[in-house]
């Protein structure tokens, strides 16, 4: 996600949930060109540890949608991302990252390999609300060989936590859905994605999400979202979560948010990316700045992504100054904040790879104050993906 | 019978005795969230109205406090350390912030009163 805002001056966007918001109480903010839910009556702590428990249901329409299509369009997304795109089985998706020819991060995205129609290769992509004309722009200049169909009109529903896939088999279910169709969803594992054509309704379901739970992303019809999610609400394990409780949940996760923890100024490598990154790639490049992340393989980041855990109750927020016992500067927080799940406050942020090693201790200026806090390895809570039957 | 004076921050101070109490107001703890830290001033810091005195961290973010009138910090609510939650639960009652002796009580003509602030909510609506 990213938190680029609009133009000044435009109005903000709705997304095709915006009433059912309202109508839940939800409070709205300004979030990327678009209106949307930060909390609902509910609360961020306890929408947040409702997703881990239950199932909570996230409207994330405002992220980009698109279907890259031709020939060879794996091979061809291989020229600007590092990811193994033409591995891509149909039905499998995958997180990659956009470069620049520095290898810095333009935006990081979800790539989906549909099946293929009429022998063209299609690829879906997902990605970052705040970013989503300019990657969209950048893909259609790089790649003028291949059609890019932005789905404007297309919602985007998260459904994520430990019942997400009762809840959703009892969906399709009461929506009649055959049971191959059923038992096809149960056994989707993390990183899949499936087409459900309940005659009425068109699905295209995920099994992925931003919250380190198992769980579905739904891509469907702005038409259709709203009693679909409507009728996911009316489960009796399922609560609207807002963006609060998202970006607490991805925070737990060690998941990255774009514009925060990675931007233009960072790579893979120091993110602690580069397990998305095969080895076919990082041998034959071919891919923005493949020359500059081959360096920091081999010699090593400069500089680490790390978490961590505080030792006090205060939290401590993005931008904060990391200090060394000694007292001098050796980084920067890029996100902070309560981890509802720990009861205590955690972050994760960049420092001098010399000062990385798990167990560190570090202060974390806030206010002035140091705050006491030590590298921990991410994620904060024990990712719970479904791996498969 | 105690009042409360409120300002356009949502802060409040409640004069009982020769002392104010001070804290934030429901639409303050609403708009905030969930309340997990609170960060209070010493004992014996002399305020002057309008400068920051503590930080309330919600999940979100952090947001200032500003001291509704100037006066001495005499006592603070120890209870938010380690309940912070009790500002969300209570912010008029349990959850105050802290007691200052009000150095020049004449700084209260410029606040809202009940009625006044009420509305001024109201109109933020």
């Amino acid at each position: 996600m990213s938190d680029t805002q609009a133009a000044s001056g435009s109005e903000p966007a709705h997304t095709p949930l915006h009433d059912l918001h309202c109508a839940l109480g939800a409070r709205m903010a300004p979030f990327a060109g678009y209106v949307m839910p930060v909390q609902y009556p509910t609360g961020i702590i306890a929408e947040h540890l409702h997703t881990r428990a239950k199932a909570g249901l996230f409207d994330v329409s405002h992220m980009g949608q698109a279907i890259l299509e031709g020939p060879g369009a794996a091979r061809r997304l291989e020229t600007l991302t590092p990811g193994d795109i033409e591995g891509l089985l149909p039905g499998q998706m995958r997180y990659t990252q956009l470069l620049d020819p520095d290898g810095h991060i333009l935006d990081d995205l979800m790539v989906t390999r549909l099946e293929d129609e009429a022998g063209r290769e299609r690829l879906f992509l997902v990605v970052n609300a705040g970013m989503k004309a300019a990657d969209f722009a950048h893909v259609a200049a790089e790649l003028p060989d291949l059609d890019l169909a932005v789905q404007g009109d297309s919602a985007l529903l998260a459904l994520q936590g430990p019942k997400a896939a009762e809840v959703l088999r009892r969906r399709l279910q009461a929506a009649s859905a055959p049971d191959s169709v059923v038992q096809g969803l149960a056994h989707m594992p993390f990183m899949s994605s499936r087409d459900f054509d309940l005659g009425c309704l068109r699905l295209r379901i995920s099994r992925s999400g931003y919250t380190g739970e198992d769980g579905f992303e739904i891509s469907l019809l702005a038409g259709a979202a709203i009693d679909f999610a409507q009728e996911l609400l009316a489960e009796p394990e399922v609560l609207p979560i807002g963006l609060g409780a998202r970006d607490s949940l991805r925070l737990e996760a060690g998941l990255c948010l774009y514009g925060h923890d990675i931007d233009r100024t960072t790579d893979p490598v120091e993110a602690g990316l580069l397990w998305s990154i095969p080895r076919r790639r990082r041998e034959h490049g071919g891919f923005p700045g493949a020359e500059a992340i081959g360096r920091a393989i081999a010699k090593g980041p400069a500089r680490r992504r790390v978490g961590f855990l505080l030792e006090g109750k205060a939290p401590a927020r993005e931008g904060s100054d990391i200090a060394a016992p000694e007292g001098q500067s050796i980084g920067r927080l890029t996100s902070g904040g309560f981890a509802p799940s720990l009861g205590r406050p955690i972050g994760m942020g960049y420092v001098d790879a010399a000062h990385a090693a798990i167990g560190a201790p570090v202060s974390l200026m806030t206010r002035g104050k140091p705050l006491p806090a030590r590298i921990v390895s991410m994620p904060f809570t024990p990712h719970a993906y479904y791996r498969g039957p | 019978m105690p009042t409360t004076h409120y300002t356009k921050d949502h802060e409040y101070i409640r004069v009982e005795d020769d002392a104010g109490v001070v804290g934030i107001t429901d639409y303050a703890q609403s708009q905030l969230g969930d309340v997990v830290f609170v960060e209070l001033p010493l004992v014996g810091k002399m305020l002057s109205q309008g400068a920051e005195s503590a930080v309330v961290e919600s999940v979100k973010a952090a947001s200032g406090i500003n001291a509704p009138a100037s006066g001495d910090v005499v006592e603070i609510n120890r209870a938010l350390e380690e309940t912070p939650a009790i500002v969300n639960e209570d912010p008029l009652g349990n959850g105050w912030f802290f007691k200052i002796r009000l150095s020049d009580p004449t700084e209260l003509d410029g606040l809202m009163d009940e009625d006044a602030y009420q509305d001024y909510v109201k109109s933020l609506e």
